[in-house]
Parts: structure tokens; C-alpha cells; sequence
């Protein structure tokens, strides 16, 4: 039962993939890549790392493409596009990525084929991974929480002339 | 995973049938609980009370034309209005109703609610999107910045709750206020939570996506008929499922004396939605600019406070 569970949720993420990228309009294409995130979510929960299965489906899923979804909202692109995109995919374009993703595939294939595959349906609980993030791996959680806040002051400071004009034209 | 009781298969319909019965049924509540505190009547023609308002509101969106406009942006355009509905109701697996009577007992029910609710947001963003209509698109934009701010803090301050309680499943945490509601050690956070899920679910006077003054109609100016309607009552759905999700997390769910569980929590809820009435018809809505602010120099500060003393009083009292 959790093997066709498993089948049914890879191939729907490999083809949702396989559509993002092929896509000519970029919002449709955004929209395959959350289906494509939404089924990894599926694969996590099957795995019995309920806890990765649920943030995936918040921060990936329900915040990041929401702000990627955003602006191209903004951009707010036609027809043109989509014409310019076509011009971009030429078949002449698909060649040099997909000798890449054939040596994956092989890779892959050798992997399967020797058989050394990860354990699988072990339950992870919420205080376990509390456990982890902040013992063995607390270095990196402070590491990446500097990086965002990098993000964050550079963020401030790219918005700030704007923030000014804005002052200046009210008149503050 | 699965406890007695739970999850059978008179369960599951019952609750899916119940949730949307309320779900419609609220569209007349509204209305004549906004009379009532405007000063008016309402609508008391069809049926005892005006009670049969909402088979007359359906038989006349069931039989409006139901038109896409040539410039949209087709499957994304039919797509949006159905994402609010799935998701929502997708969303009432996890809520505890009573002891024995839900769909699911999942261990992680809270960030399970929290995965819906910021899913359900593709709803009006994709429909601003794809109306291709000026309005329509600001109004997708103000939903889309709202809820990705709003959606910060709401996380946070219920972290509070779930750092008292020791756990994320939702029957777990009612069970843990049985010697009193949370409300009461997180009252900071239940403020937070309250502004966020009103927020979230783009009620006045948070309805900035969709006001009336400025957008036309905002994301649905262009929807018309049964996607309209899904859109509606999508949007009572997520009230429904917000007080909810307050009952439970800071009302003790279905804890109660005297009356049966299942009473306790339909009554509480009952309050919690009218509350949401209340509030639409006394507040004015803020600027947007306001809101924003209001969300990222207020909201957010007091989460972390809160959470930050949460913390430590939760440490001291354990290692105590």
C-alpha cells in the first residue's frame, strides 16, 4: 500500500518537475513547482518524518513560492512573454541539460542497482528534532540565522532611498 | 496513529456534511446578526426567521451565468476559487470536535493547520492573477503581502501554547487545559493569534484585498455565479475553522461541565464566529500601509516577548 503511495507521489513530483521546467508561462510553471514541492511532502510523510513532510508544505510550499508567486505578479508579464520564452526553449537549448540529468539518471541507476538504499519508516517526533537542531547542529542554526539577518539588513538598506523619497514627498 | 472512534466512516461524512451546512448556513446568520446590531432587521422573508434566505441566495447563484472573461487566464482562473474550499475543509480533519469524534489524530495537527491556512492564501492571489484585471491584480497583491506577514507571527504565538502543553497534536493540547484554558498565561499570545487569524482569513477589518471602496470587488471582481459563490462560502469555511482553532488551542476545546464535550466545543465555536460578526460590523479598516506596520513593529515584537517569557517561565518551573 505505502510502496503505490510512494509510486503515485514520485511520479507526480518527477512530472510536475518535468512541467515547471518545459513551461512557457512562468506563473504555470510556479504552480507545477508547488504541486512538484506538495508531492515531495507526500514522499516525507510516507517516510515517517512527519515533521520535514509538514514544514516543507509551510515554508516551502506555503511561504517561499507564495513571495516567488508575488512578484511575478508584479512584473506582471503577458503574452510577450511567453513568446520571448518560446524563443529562449528552443530544442537546440534542451541538449546540454539533458546529458547532465542522463549522468544523474545513471548515477542513480548504479545506486539502485548496488542496493544501498536508506531505512525507511522510522517515526520522527517534533522533540527529536528540537534535539538535533539545537545540539550536534547548533553551530549551523546560528550560522543560518546570521545569513538571513545579512538578508534582512541588506534588504533594509536597498529599500531605504525609497523609503526617504517617499518622507520627502509627503513632505515629513 | 488512529484511536478509537476516530476517523470512521460516519465521522468523516458527518463532519464534512455538518461543516458545510454551517459553512452556508452563515451567510444568513451574518446578515441578520449585522441587522440586528445595526439597528435593522435583515433578511426575514423566506421561510420562519428568513431561515430559507440561503436556498434563495443558492438557487439564484446556481442558475447566474457563469462566465470567464476572454482576457483571463483560464485553468488558473477556474482553478482559484476551488483551492479556498479544499484546503479549508482539508483543514477540519485535525480539529478535535470531542473525545472520539474527529477525523484524524495526527501528532503534528497544529503546523498541519498552519500548512493549510498559509496553502489557502494561492486561492486569491491566483485569482487576482489571472482575472488580468488591474483590481483584481492589487487586490491579489494586497492579499499576498498580508498573509506572508501575517502568517510570521501567527506561528509564533502559539508557540507559547505549544511549549505549555509539550506537544503539537491538537487533542493532546485540549487535554492539557483541563486545570484551566490557556487563554489565560498566553493572553498576549491569544491577542496575537486573534489579529493574525482574522487577518488570514481576510475578514473586516482586514478585507483590504477585496475593499469594496477602492479594488471594485478586489481578487473576485471578475467571478461570477458558482466560482463566486465558492469563493463565499470558502470564506465562511475558514471562519468556521478559525474559532475552531481558538476554541481549541485557548478555550479548552470541548472541556466543560455539565453539557456533553460535542456541545461544549459547537458552542464555544458558535460564540467565536460571532465574535468574527461582531467585529466586521463595529471596526473600520485600517490603511494599507498601516496594516503593514501595524503587523511588523507591534505584532511581531510582542509574539517574540511573549514567547521569550513564555520560555523562561516554562524552563524555570521545569528544572524547579
Amino acid at each position: 500500500m505505502e510502496l503505490i503511495l510512494f509510486y503515485i507521489s514520485s511520479a507526480v513530483a518527477v512530472f510536475a518537475t518535468v512541467m515547471m521546467i518545459s513551461g512557457l508561462n512562468a506563473v504555470h510553471s510556479l504552480l507545477y513547482l508547488i504541486l512538484s514541492l506538495l508531492a515531495v511532502g507526500v514522499l516525507f510523510f510516507l517516510m515517517g518524518a512527519h515533521f520535514a513532510a509538514v514544514l516543507e508544505v509551510i515554508i516551502y510550499a506555503g511561504a517561499i513560492m507564495v513571495i516567488f508567486v508575488f512578484v511575478i505578479m508584479m512584473l506582471n508579464q503577458g503574452k510577450k512573454t511567453v513568446d520571448q520564452e518560446r524563443v529562449w526553449l528552443r530544442p537546440g537549448m534542451w541538449i546540454g541539460p539533458s546529458l547532465l540529468a542522463l549522468v544523474l539518471l545513471g548515477e542513480v541507476l548504479v545506486v539502485i542497482a548496488v542496493g544501498g538504499t536508506a531505512e525507511t519508516g522510522q517515526l520522527v517526533n517534533s522533540k527529536q528534532v528540537g534535539v538535533a537542531l539545537y545540539g550536534p547542529y547548533l553551530l549551523a542554526v546560528e550560522l543560518a540565522s546570521m545569513l538571513l539577518l545579512a538578508g534582512l539588513v541588506g534588504a533594509y538598506h536597498l529599500g531605504k532611498p525609497m523609503i526617504k523619497n517617499t518622507r520627502q514627498r509627503r513632505g515629513l | 496513529m488512529m484511536r478509537a472512534g476516530i476517523g470512521s466512516a460516519a465521522d468523516i461524512i458527518g463532519i464534512l456534511v455538518s461543516v458545510i451546512v454551517v459553512a452556508a448556513m452563515l451567510i444568513w446568520v451574518e446578515r441578520r446578526l449585522l441587522a440586528v446590531w445595526q439597528d435593522r432587521l435583515g433578511p426575514n422573508r423566506v421561510g420562519p426567521f428568513g431561515l430559507f434566505q440561503v436556498v434563495a441566495d443558492m438557487i439564484k447563484m446556481f442558475f447566474k451565468e457563469d462566465w470567464i472573461p476572454p482576457f483571463a487566464d483560464k485553468p488558473v482562473f477556474v482553478l482559484a476559487p476551488t483551492i479556498v474550499f479544499i484546503t479549508m475543509l482539508t483543514g477540519f480533519a485535525v480539529v478535535p470536535f470531542a473525545p472520539g469524534v474527529g477525523i484524524i489524530d495526527f501528532n503534528f495537527g497544529l503546523l498541519y493547520f498552519l500548512a493549510l491556512t498559509s496553502l489557502s492564501v494561492y486561492s486569491v492571489v491566483l485569482a487576482g492573477y489571472a482575472s488580468n484585471n488591474k483590481y483584481s491584480l492589487l487586490g491579489g497583491l494586497r492579499a499576498a503581502a498580508q498573509t506572508v506577514s501575517y502568517e510570521v507571527f501567527m506561528g509564533i504565538s502559539i508557540m507559547g501554547v505549544v511549549m505549555l502543553a509539550g506537544t503539537f497534536n491538537l487533542r493532546e493540547i485540549v487535554e492539557a487545559q483541563r486545570d484551566g484554558w490557556f487563554i489565560f498565561p498566553q493572553f498576549f499570545g491569544f491577542i496575537v493569534f486573534l489579529v493574525a487569524i482574522i487577518a488570514e482569513s481576510r475578514r473586516a477589518p482586514f478585507d483590504l484585498p477585496e475593499a469594496e471602496q477602492e479594488l471594485i470587488g478586489g481578487f473576485h471582481t471578475e467571478y461570477s455565479g458558482m466560482k463566486f459563490g465558492m469563493f463565499f462560502v470558502g470564506e465562511y469555511l475558514g471562519i468556521t475553522l478559525s474559532s475552531a482553532m481558538i476554541v481549541t488551542l485557548f478555550f479548552g476545546g470541548w472541556l466543560g461541565p455539565w453539557l456533553p464535550p460535542l456541545v461544549w466545543f459547537c458552542l464555544k465555536t458558535a460564540v467565536g464566529i460571532m465574535f468574527f460578526i461582531l467585529l466586521r460590523g463595529s471596526l473600520p479598516r485600517p490603511r494599507y500601509d498601516q496594516l503593514m506596520a501595524f503587523g511588523w513593529k507591534v505584532m511581531l515584537p510582542v509574539a517574540l516577548l511573549n514567547l521569550l517569557v513564555t520560555g523562561a517561565v516554562a524552563l524555570t518551573l521545569h528544572s524547579s
